[in-house]
C-alpha cells in the first residue's frame, strides 16, 4: 500500500501523469548552503505540471547520538552545519541546561552565549547577503551565470564586496572570542559557559563595533535600494500567504535567545502566544512525502492542508511587537509602513528583514560589549537532574528545536530535532511554485529563467546541511474527518520523548 | 582559463559546510587570492559541472550514490585532488552511522509506527540511494593531498593555497595542522 495524504495535494506538487511529462533538473542547487535539488515537470507545450525542492541527503543524526554522553552534545551537534554551529550548540546548550535542572544562568553565562548567537547572527546574515543572494539582486536574475558570484560583485561593486567580508569577519571574531574558534568551538556547556572574556578580547571587539554598526545601517539601505528600484518584481515575485512563526519575549520584543512561541494566520490572527516550547508537539506536528527526507512540519491546530508555515526573518519582523534597540527598531517600522505594508508579505522582502536584523545584531553586541557581567567569573550553576530536556532558539534561518531524553547513566537515549529550514519546507514550495507559474510556464526554459527558481530559494536562506542531518522525529498525526467535517478517527505516533 | 590563474573547483559532499566557512575565513585575503585564482564549480558560483581544473577541493565524506559520481567527476577534471577537512579525510562525523543499520535508521526516522498512514521511508527515484557505510574520499578515488582538522584552520587553507600558487609544495608547519 502507498500511503497517501487525507487531503487532495497541493497545486504543482503531484502531476496526473508523470511518465508523459519531460524532466528539467536545477542540480545542484548553488549559493545554497548544503546539498539539494529543484525537479520540473513540463509537458510539449513547456506547460509546467509538477515542481518540487528534493533534500537528497540522509544523515541520521538523530540515531547515531543515542549512547553518547549528554555533556558531549553541544559539541557534536555543530558538525550539523558549519554556517550556523553556534545555533545548533547553543540550542543543545539550552537543553541541556534544562537536563542538570538549571532554571537560571548566571548573567555572565547567559550575556557570553547572548554574545555568541548574536554574533552568529550577524556572520551568518552577511554571508547570505553579500556571497551568496546579492549577485542575483546586483546583477539581475538572469544575469550571465560567469557574472552571477562574489567575485563579480567584487569586481563592480567593490566596496560593496569590502564591507560584507569585513561584517561576516566582525561576527566570526565575537564567536571565536567566546567560543574559541571560528566554527564549531566549545563556550556553552550543560548550565553555562566555560568562559568568559578578558578585558583585552572585550578591547578588541569594541573598537570594530562602531563601523561594524555604521555598515550594517548602510547595508539596509542598500537592501531597501534595490527593493525600490523595482517594487513591481520585488513585491510579487515568489509571494506567499503563509502563517509565521518565532519566539518572542514577554513583553514582546523580538528576543532570538530566548522566548515563547508566538504564531499568527495568514490573516493575522493570533494562533497562540507566549506558550512555552517545552511541549512544542502540542502546537506542531510533521508529515513525510516520499520525494523528499526533509519533512513537512505543519500547525497542529490547523491541520496539515492548511497548517504550514513561515520562520526566519520576515516572520521575525513581522510578529514580534518591536526591536529592543533604537536604529533597528526605526529600520523595521520603516520596512512595515512601506507601500503599506507591500514588503511585509513578499517573499524578495526577507533580504531586507534579514538586512534589519543584521542591524540589530550588531547593535546588541554593542550593549553587551559594555556591559561588565561578560568579564565575570561565575561561570555555571547546577540544579536537580531531569531526563528531558528542550531547547528552541531564534537561529539566523528561523525556530530551531533540540530535544533529548538523558537515562540515569548520563546516556543520550532520545533525540529530536526540527530545524529552521525544515519549517519552511513547505513555504518553499509554495514559493518556487508561484515562480514556476508566473515565469517558466509555457516559456523556453533557459539557464536565467531557471536560476529565478533558485532566486525564490534563496530568500529563504536554506540551510540544506542542517536540513539533511537533522531529520527529526516527531509525534505524527492523522485525522479521518467524515463529509460533514467531524472526527471519525485519529492515529497518532506519540514519541516516547513526550512522556 | 585565464592566463596564469589557477583554476579552482570545490565541493561539499557529506559534510557541514563548516571547512567552506572556514575558506572564507581567510577574511580580505579572499580578495588577494582573487588576483591569482578564478572558480570552477563551487557552492558560491552558479556552475553545475566541473570543468578542467588544476585544483580540485572536497569537504565531506561518501554517503551516497550522487557523492560518489561528483567526486569522480572531480577527480577526472582536476590536476590536483584535496581532502578538505575531518569528513574528507575520514569520514568523521557523519560515519558515525556506519555501526548502524542504515534501513534501521531509516525506518525509525520515517515509520515508527506501521498503523501510521503518513509513516514511509521516502523513496523516490529523485532521491539518490544511499550507500550502508560513510566512506572517506580516498577509498574512492585517488587523493594527492589531505588537509586535517575540524574544520581546517583558515591560516591552514591559506598557507596551503599559497604554497600551491607559488609552486611549492604545501607544507603545513607546527600549529597549523589541528585535528579538533
Amino acid at each position: 500500500m502507498t500511503p497517501t495524504a487525507p487531503y487532495p495535494p497541493p497545486p504543482l506538487e503531484t502531476a496526473a501523469q508523470p511518465e508523459r511529462l519531460r524532466r528539467v533538473a536545477i542540480e545542484p542547487l548553488s549559493r545554497v548552503e548544503g546539498h539539494g535539488k529543484v525537479t520540473l515537470l513540463l509537458d510539449e507545450h513547456d506547460r509546467v505540471h509538477q515542481v518540487r525542492l528534493h533534500i537528497v541527503e540522509f544523515r541520521g543524526f538523530e540515531k547515531f547520538i543515542q549512547g553518547r554522553p549528554y555533556w558531549e552534545v553541544p559539541v557534536m551537534v555543530q558538525r550539523l552545519c558549519g554556517i550556523c554551529p553556534v545555533s545548533h550548540h547553543l540550542a543543545a546548550a539550552k537543553a541541556m541546561d534544562q537536563i542538570v535542572g538549571v532554571q537560571r544562568l548566571t548573567p555572565t553565562a547567559e550575556k557570553v552565549r547572548r554574545l555568541m548567537h548574536y554574533g552568529q547572527i550577524l556572520q551568518s546574515h552577511a554571508l547570505h547577503f553579500f556571497h551568496l543572494a546579492s549577485p542575483d539582486l546586483l546583477f539581475g536574475f538572469d544575469a550571465d551565470v560567469t557574472r552571477r558570484n562574489l567575485v563579480a560583485v567584487a569586481q563592480a561593486y567593490p566596496e560593496v564586496a569590502k564591507k560584507g567580508v569585513l561584517l561576516r569577519k566582525f561576527g566570526q571574531e565575537v564567536i571565536r572570542v567566546t567560543a574559541g574558534k571560528r566554527v564549531h568551538g566549545t563556550g556553552a556547556i550543560p548550565g553555562g559557559v566555560n568562559k568568559s572574556l578578558t578585558p583585552a578580547e572585550r578591547d578588541q571587539l569594541l573598537k570594530d563595533i562602531y563601523q561594524t554598526i555604521a555598515w550594517s545601517r548602510e547595508a539596509v539601505q542598500l537592501a531597501r535600494q534595490l527593493y525600490e528600484q523595482d517594487p513591481a518584481l520585488y513585491d510579487e515575485f515568489g509571494r506567499i500567504d503563509a502563517h509565521q512563526l518565532c519566539l518572542i519575549r514577554a513583553d514582546g520584543a523580538m528576543d532570538l535567545y530566548h522566548g515563547g512561541l508566538r504564531a499568527r494566520s495568514k490573516d493575522g490572527q493570533t494562533l497562540f502566544d507566549h506558550v512555552s516550547y517545552n511541549r512544542y508537539w502540542d502546537y506542531i506536528l510533521e508529515e513525510v512525502k516520499p520525494w523528499s527526507y526533509m519533512k513537512f512540519p505543519f500547525l497542529r491546530s490547523l491541520g496539515p492542508e492548511a497548517g504550514w508555515y513561515r520562520v526566519g526573518p520576515l516572520a521575525r519582523i513581522n510578529l514580534c511587537d518591536f526591536i529592543p534597540t533604537p536604529f533597528a527598531d526605526h529600520e523595521r517600522r520603516e520596512f512595515l509602513a512601506w507601500a503599506e505594508g507591500a514588503a511585509a508579505g513578499s517573499t524578495l522582502g526577507t533580504h531586507w528583514a534579514r538586512m534589519i536584523e543584521m542591524l540589530h545584531a550588531a547593535e546588541v553586541i554593542k550593549d553587551l560589549l559594555h556591559d561588565p557581567d561578560i568579564l565575570g567569573d561565575e561561570l555555571v550553576t547546577r540544579g536537580e537532574r531531569q531526563e528531558r530536556g528542550v531547547g528552541v532558539i531564534e537561529a539566523p534561518r528561523g525556530t530551531l528545536i533540540h530535544h533529548y531524553r538523558v537515562n540515569e547513566e548520563d546516556v543520550v537515549t532520545r533525540c529530536n530535532l526540527i530545524v529552521s529550514t525544515t519549517h519552511n519546507n513547505q513555504a518553499m514550495n509554495e514559493s518556487i511554485r508561484q515562480v514556476a507559474r508566473r515565469y517558466l510556464d509555457g516559456r523556453k526554459l533557459t539557464e536565467g529563467l531557471l536560476n529565478h527558481i533558485e532566486v525564490a530559494i534563496r530568500a529563504f536562506d536554506p540551510c540544506l546541511s542542517c536540513a539533511t542531518h537533522a531529520l527529526g522525529r516527531m509525534p505524527l498525526m492523522v485525522e479521518l474527518i467524515d463529509a460533514q467535517g467531524q472526527q471519525v478517527d485519529r492515529l497518532t505516533r506519540n514519541d516516547d520523548l513526550a512522556a | 582559463m585565464a592566463e596564469g590563474k589557477l583554476r579552482i573547483a570545490t565541493a561539499s559532499l557529506a559534510g557541514c559546510f563548516g571547512c567552506h566557512m572556514s575558506l572564507l575565513d581567510i577574511d580580505e585575503r579572499l580578495f588577494a587570492l582573487l588576483e591569482k585564482v578564478e572558480f570552477d564549480r563551487t557552492p558560491l558560483t552558479d556552475i553545475k559541472r566541473c570543468g578542467p581544473c588544476d585544483l580540485g577541493i572536497i569537504e565531506g565524506g561518501v554517503c551516497n550514490a550522487e557523492n560518489v559520481e561528483v567526486l569522480r567527476e572531480f577527480r577526472r577534471n582536476c590536476k590536483i585532488l584535496v581532502a578538505m577537512g575531518a569528513c574528507a579525510v575520514t569520514g568523521g562525523l557523519p560515519a558515525q552511522r556506519n555501526h548502524l543499520d542504515i534501513g534501521e535508521c531509516l525506518q525509525e526516522v520515517y515509520l515508527t509506527e506501521p498503523s501510521l498512514l503518513h509513516g514511509q521511508v521516502p523513496n523516490d527515484p529523485e532521491l539518490p540511494l544511499p550507500l550502508d557505510r560513510v566512506h572517506p574520499i580516498h577509498e574512492v578515488v585517488k587523493v594527492d593531498y589531505f588537509l586535517p582538522g575540524c574544520p581546517p584552520s583558515a591560516d591552514a587553507i591559506w598557507k596551503f593555497l599559497t604554497d600551491l600558487i607559488n609552486g611549492r609544495t604545501p607544507r603545513l608547519g607546527h600549529g597549523l595542522i589541528e585535528y579538533d
